[in-house]
């Protein structure tokens, strides 16, 4: 009988305790797919972040650290500082990216740390039950906005990618979707270039994907793709942003 | 023979670091801990170590989370207020068993506080350090000499029992020049099987962490760490006493102080006075049984200190309800040895 599924053999036999629909599960796939191709996982450090992703190190089979809130990208600055030779990334929630952590991301990107990013942008806090986060949407209801996100009082949004793409130090940054089969593959090849770009000493790579959060949002997983689509996409193009070595600086 | 140089505190305290086969420091700029910072940033790239100037001490204590969850010697040095901002990463370091060495070249507070010597951080070392059942070791150096050996007792120790080590000087010791001969000692670097640093296909994953959702968990592991600060209280206390024998008046003073307290202790013996000084060297572990002898047959106890009392609370807590009588300058002011002296003097007459 011919195998047409099989689980990545960089990922652990842990159950994942991610929602049903939620796409946590599929960039987890992604990034162990892309470890396992690459030949890399007894090399690779993980850095799992504070967040709904934060058991991360239960599910790769690399080794793996789990950083403070935010501070994921300093963590794999010294993780990489320390050993060269091993391949490290970060693992990141909006809220743990974007907000809490901005310093740390942004300043990782501008010393070009080559390190690995992967930043999932789900609108929202999952972990601790809805909350606003830096990447809701204007008029967006969450627990903390409960009459919508008001520009007025909470302002806009941050858009990482475009933020990130204008600093020298950074080699690459694309926003994905894990919305459709083809955005599916879209990311996947994102992701693995990520990785080679780390490989090939390119320095700070970053894959931002845009996802959903069923639970927290409200909606079927199925609704939830929908409204990423109608609502995430038009905020968050997707596309590259910026690839230094193909000559590619702004979007 | 080993050479004598003359050095500032915090250049001895580096130069010590980088012997000991420290090879990864970050740092962030902050008074009085500058010269640190500015002798790693020379030394580091001519023994193929890294200096790096992180973007907050946040980040900077975080860099030292993850180097040494690779593995490798690192240190980081700040003064108080960056060393606030590093308790969330000292909090997580302990939490995940990581060794490293942190210090802490006290100003005066709170808040931007100043710029001279203070001990007004006595509390953040050794109770509060970041949120969570933990202790760091806690080392008070008094020399400039005593600055570098023990920068290799702190890694060791880190090393041997897996906590975060703190050196805990102050402005004073941190800017003064003293002769200093560095120990003629290799280093000591223990192998490392827990580190995240690639597992080469030859184990399973390590995976460094202080999260641990079940209760029952997180409580073994808390209580197997304070098994092992059990030990560290029974073999690691670190003390020096002068003159405390046949002492009526024991004085009991740290770092910079226990200086001037020394002075003072001297100039009490010409006058007839039978003063002794403990100094204690850990602050964590305190040497309390060691405190509790050495006042076992005095008159007074007086407890010096650049705050306004704060490892007092450790001496009472030794000596069991004697009176313990305290005199303290702060903000950045150091006492005289004429000040303590007259304290001194007050109390052979009571
Ligand atoms: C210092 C600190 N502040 C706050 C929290 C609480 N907290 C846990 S997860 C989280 C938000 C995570 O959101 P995000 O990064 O968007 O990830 P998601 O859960 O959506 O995947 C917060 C605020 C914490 N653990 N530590
Ligand atoms: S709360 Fe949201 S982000 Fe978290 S696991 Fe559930 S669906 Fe996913």
């Amino acid at each position: 009988m011919a195998t047409v599924f099989q689980k990545p053999s960089t990922l652990t036999d842990a159950k994942l305790h991610y929602c049903p629909g939620c796409t946590h599960g599929i960039i987890h796939r992604l990034v162990a797919e892309a470890i396992e191709s690459l030949g890399i996982d007894g090399i690779t450090v993980g850095v799992a972040p504070v967040g709904c992703s934060v058991m991360a190190y239960d599910y790769f089979t690399c080794d793996m650290v789990q950083a403070p809130h935010g501070r994921a990208p300093a963590v794999a600055t010294g993780l990489k500082r320390a050993r060269p030779e091993n391949i490290v990334f970060t693992y990141q929630g909006d809220g743990d990216l974007a907000a809490i952590g901005t310093a740390e991301t942004v300043h990782s990107a501008t010393r070009g740390e080559n390190i690995t990013i992967i930043f999932v942008n789900n609108a929202i806090y999952g972990m601790t039950g809805g909350q606003m986060a830096p990447t809701t949407l204007p008029g967006q209801v969450t627990q903390t906005t409960p009459y919508g996100r008001d520009t007025s009082i909470a302002g806009f949004p941050v858009r990482v990618c475009e933020m990130l793409s204008t600093l020298d130090g950074v080699e690459y940054a694309e926003r994905v979707s894990v919305d459709t089969v083809p955005n599916i593959n879209n990311a996947a090849r994102a992701i693995k270039k990520a990785f080679q770009n780390q490989i090939d000493k390119k320095g700070f790579s970053i894959v931002e994907v845009v996802s959903t959060c069923p639970t927290n949002w409200g909606l079927t997983p199925v609704e939830a793709l929908g409204w990423l689509r109608e609502n995430m996409l038009p905020y968050y193009p997707l596309g590259v942003y910026k690839d230094r070595s193909a000559g590619k600086e702004t979007k | 023979m080993a050479e004598r140089i003359l050095m500032k505190g915090n250049e001895a305290l580096a130069e010590a670091a980088i012997r000991a086969g420290c090879r990864h420091f970050f740092g962030y700029p902050i008074t009085p801990q500058t010269e640190i910072s500015a002798y790693m940033a020379k030394k580091m790239p001519k023994v193929g170590g890294l200096y790096l100037q992180a973007e907050s001490e946040v980040a900077a204590i975080n860099m030292v989370l993850g180097a040494a969850s690779a593995g490798v010697r690192t240190m980081t040095s700040s003064s108080s207020p960056g060393i606030s901002l590093k308790t969330e990463g000292i909090s997580y370091i302990a939490g995940s068993d990581l060794p490293c060495v942190i210090i802490d070249i006290q100003r005066g507070g709170p808040g931007l506080g100043g710029i001279q010597p203070s001990q007004a951080d006595y509390w953040q070392a050794t109770k509060a350090t970041g949120h969570g059942d933990f202790q760091l070791l806690v080392f008070a150096p008094s020399t400039v000499q005593e600055m570098a050996n023990t920068v290799f007792d702190a890694f060791e120790l880190a090393e041997k029992y897996r906590m975060p080590a703190m050196i805990f000087a102050d402005g004073m010791l941190g800017q003064m020049m003293e002769p200093v001969t560095f120990p003629e000692r290799e280093p000591e670097i223990s192998e490392k099987p827990w580190a995240a640093d690639g597992h080469k296909g030859q184990r399973t994953h390590n995976i460094i962490n202080s999260l641990y959702l079940q209760p029952q968990d997180l409580e073994r592991l808390v209580r197997e760490r304070f098994e092992r600060y059990d030990v560290i209280k029974k073999t690691e206390v670190r003390y020096d006493e002068f003159m405390t024998e046949d002492a009526d008046i024991l004085l009991v003073a740290y770092g910079a102080t226990a200086r001037i307290v020394k002075s003072a202790v001297v100039e009490a013996r010409s006058k007839g006075i039978k003063a002794g000084l403990l100094r204690p060297i850990t602050l964590w572990p305190f040497p309390s049984e060691a405190i509790a002898a050495a006042a076992a047959n005095t008159k007074a106890i007086l407890c010096v200190e650049m705050s306004m009392g704060q490892m007092v609370d450790d001496v009472r807590l030794a000596v069991g309800g004697k009176q313990v009588d305290f005199f303290g300058r702060t903000g950045g002011i150091i006492p005289t040895p004429a000040e303590v002296l007259a304290q001194i003097e007050e109390l052979a007459r009571r």
